[in-house]
């Protein structure tokens, strides 16, 4: 075919490769079955790794400060049943129980002072 | 003049100059004419009726850079920390009405502790004010921020609306909420560097656009800007002399072979450009997206490039929001879009489709699409999937579509394809790897080129690297009387 002819003229011209694997920036990522060399951006070193959500786990959604607290270990609780309250940005939110089951701990005392992402109650 | 001696002092001492200094600094000299230099606040609470502020913490006016007229306004952070009461803002809206009705770029220096919080309510509707105007005068004309001290909680709104955002390291200081708010309400500790610098905000966050080491340098960029872009959007930029690229970027040595090497495509379009002189903007944000201005023949052409030396020049969240709204930019004022393609397609994993990638990456289909601007595109080297479509294709109205040799324009890397279409072959051959191997090569040389595009038309031409800078020439001449008239509606939908 004269196009392809024309493309190995054009491939014997190009010998030029300036980044190879001996460049210590060099890092490998594959993308639809390729593996190609390049360099990372901080950005995408540094981001989050995803973990599969733990229903067991009520965890803190805002930072915030916990106002009451309505259970108890061994505490049998029905879904949507009160746990405990937490004052975040100028509100008081109820926290309910996202499932129905047996409280295994309360990781939290009144008056504490929660980041986001903190865990609040167990269940079993 | 300003806040006083001691307050200028304090203002040098942080480094930062005042804003009178500013704005001679940038404009032209002598060419600066200031306006309401004696309104005065009219608050009566808190005492504030015995407090006089000059010129309510704001020095506004008129001038030209290079000869060209623009409206200016400097926040003076020596008066009252740069506060934003009623009639600050008052003056603020004046200068932006005047730009607009003149049609002339506004440039706006901010520099302020926020909210005049003794005012009230009225220091919030100044904001409010401002916001609609940055909001009307958008696509009109080009809006500049230069964020040259604090510029926090509400006031980061009207940057965030303008078209270009300007920072200096160690000056500069953006954020929703300071650092005192975030340690009270998370008791996490955060200087207001890392918060929200200069640094954060051009390399993480995408919210500035420029980033330099002083103020000085920072005006140099805001001229060279001026120069590339035009007054209005019923404009085109100024055309210049011509110089040809420089010959220490030879085009057919810049790119590898093999579509896996990587390389700077920066050095491609120094290449093709004028004087090999390309104007990058985001330059650190999204690096595996490379966007900037560069003259074609003395006329200022938007370029939206891969960069494969970058996350192998992957399409993610951050870099298609960068390019479609550099391509927005683009087509508001007029400026033609030329688009270097060698991508392997959309970055894998988790946090890019969490992220919502798909949402993202629809606005570079939108804002291709939608632009009526001449819209050339060469593919250099790769181009792969859903990225083969979003990079200005064909199939989204690029005016001319041009391909090096190299190109392989395909749905996946013959590797990927190979393993998916010869399956059975590989899977039941004696030696599978050999068989991948030997099925690899047959789709490469079957499909791993341009010809299968150029046979349906979907590409124009194959050309050689040498020729490419005559070629956009060449497209960009027959291209200048293009009209293309989109269906009538009040405005679209985009996915942002």
């Amino acid at each position: 075919m004269v196009c392809l002819h024309f493309n190995k003229m054009f491939m014997e011209k190009n010998k030029n490769t300036i980044l190879t694997h001996a460049d210590a920036r060099m890092k490998e990522i594959t993308v639809m079955g390729v593996t190609y060399l390049t360099t990372f951006t901080k950005k995408y070193l540094n981001r989050k790794k995803w973990e599969k959500p733990d229903f067991k786990k009520v965890i803190s959604f805002i930072p915030g400060t916990i106002r009451e607290i309505y259970v108890k270990p061994g505490d049998q609780v029905l879904m949507n049943d009160k746990l405990v309250i937490m004052e975040a940005m100028k509100m008081l939110n109820t926290i309910i129980a996202p499932i129905t089951g047996k409280i295994k701990s309360v990781a939290v005392n009144t008056g504490d002072k929660l980041p986001k992402g903190a865990l609040i109650v167990e269940f079993e | 003049m300003g806040g006083g001696e001691k307050a200028i002092e304090k203002q040098m001492a942080m480094g930062k100059m005042t804003a009178r200094d500013r704005i001679n600094a940038l404009l032209d000299s002598s060419s600066f004419q200031e306006y309401d230099m004696f309104v005065q606040h009219e608050a009566r609470d808190f005492d504030m009726a015995k407090k006089v502020l000059h010129g309510d913490g704001v020095v506004v006016g008129t001038g030209t850079i290079s000869g060209q007229p623009v409206c200016i306004f400097a926040q003076d952070f020596t008066v009252a920390g740069g506060s934003l009461g009623l009639m600050h803002s008052r003056k603020i809206v004046k200068i932006m009405d005047h730009a607009l009705k003149m049609k002339v770029p506004l440039i706006g220096i901010n520099d302020s502790g926020g909210a005049r919080i003794q005012e009230g309510v009225n220091s919030l509707a100044g904001y409010g004010e401002i916001f609609f105007r940055n909001t009307i005068s958008s696509g009109v004309i080009p809006q500049i921020s230069v964020i040259l001290g604090p510029c926090a909680g509400g006031a980061v709104y009207s940057p965030a609306l303008t078209d270009f955002v300007f920072v200096v390291d160690n000056i500069s200081k953006m954020f929703i909420t300071g650092p005192e708010v975030i340690k009270t309400v998370l008791g996490e500790e955060i200087s207001m560097e890392d918060l929200g610098g200069a640094k954060v905000h051009s390399e993480i966050t995408g919210n500035a656009h420029f980033y330099a080491k002083t103020e000085s340098e920072c005006f140099e960029q805001i001229k060279k800007l001026l120069s590339l872009i035009p007054a209005n959007n019923n404009h085109k930029a100024c055309k210049t002399s011509t110089k040809p690229p420089k010959q220490e970027f030879p085009l057919n040595d810049i790119v590898p072979d093999d579509p896996a090497l990587p390389y700077d495509v920066r050095d491609v379009v120094r290449a093709l450009v004028d004087n090999s002189d390309f104007f990058e903007i985001q330059e650190n944000f999204a690096a595996n997206m490379v966007i900037g201005f560069g003259k074609m023949n003395g006329e200022t052409c938007g370029f939206v490039c891969n960069q494969p030396m970058v996350l192998a020049g992957v399409l993610d969240v951050d870099s298609s929001d960068k390019a479609a709204r550099f391509i927005r930019y683009c087509d508001a004022f007029n400026i033609p879009i030329i688009t270097l393609v060698d991508l392997p397609g959309y970055l894998p994993g988790i946090d890019q489709e969490h992220a919502g990638v798909i949402r993202h990456g629809a606005k570079i289909l939108y804002a291709y699409s939608e632009a009526t601007v001449p819209k050339i595109t060469v593919i250099l080297r790769k181009a792969y999937g859903g990225g083969y479509i979003a990079m200005g294709s064909r199939h989204l109205r690029a005016d001319f579509v041009f391909a090096w040799p190299n190109a392989e324009i395909a749905v996946m890397g013959p590797e990927g394809a190979a393993n998916i279409i010869f399956r059975k072959e590989i899977t039941e051959a004696e030696n599978p790897e050999e068989m991948r191997k030997l099925k690899v090569e047959e789709y490469k040389e079957k499909f791993a080129n341009p010809y299968v595009a150029a046979s349906r038309g979907y590409i124009d031409s194959v050309i050689i690297p040498e020729e490419t800078r005559d070629i956009l020439l060449h497209a960009l001449e027959v291209s200048c009387g293009k009209e293309m008239n989109l269906p009538r509606k009040k405005h679209g939908v985009p996915p942002f």
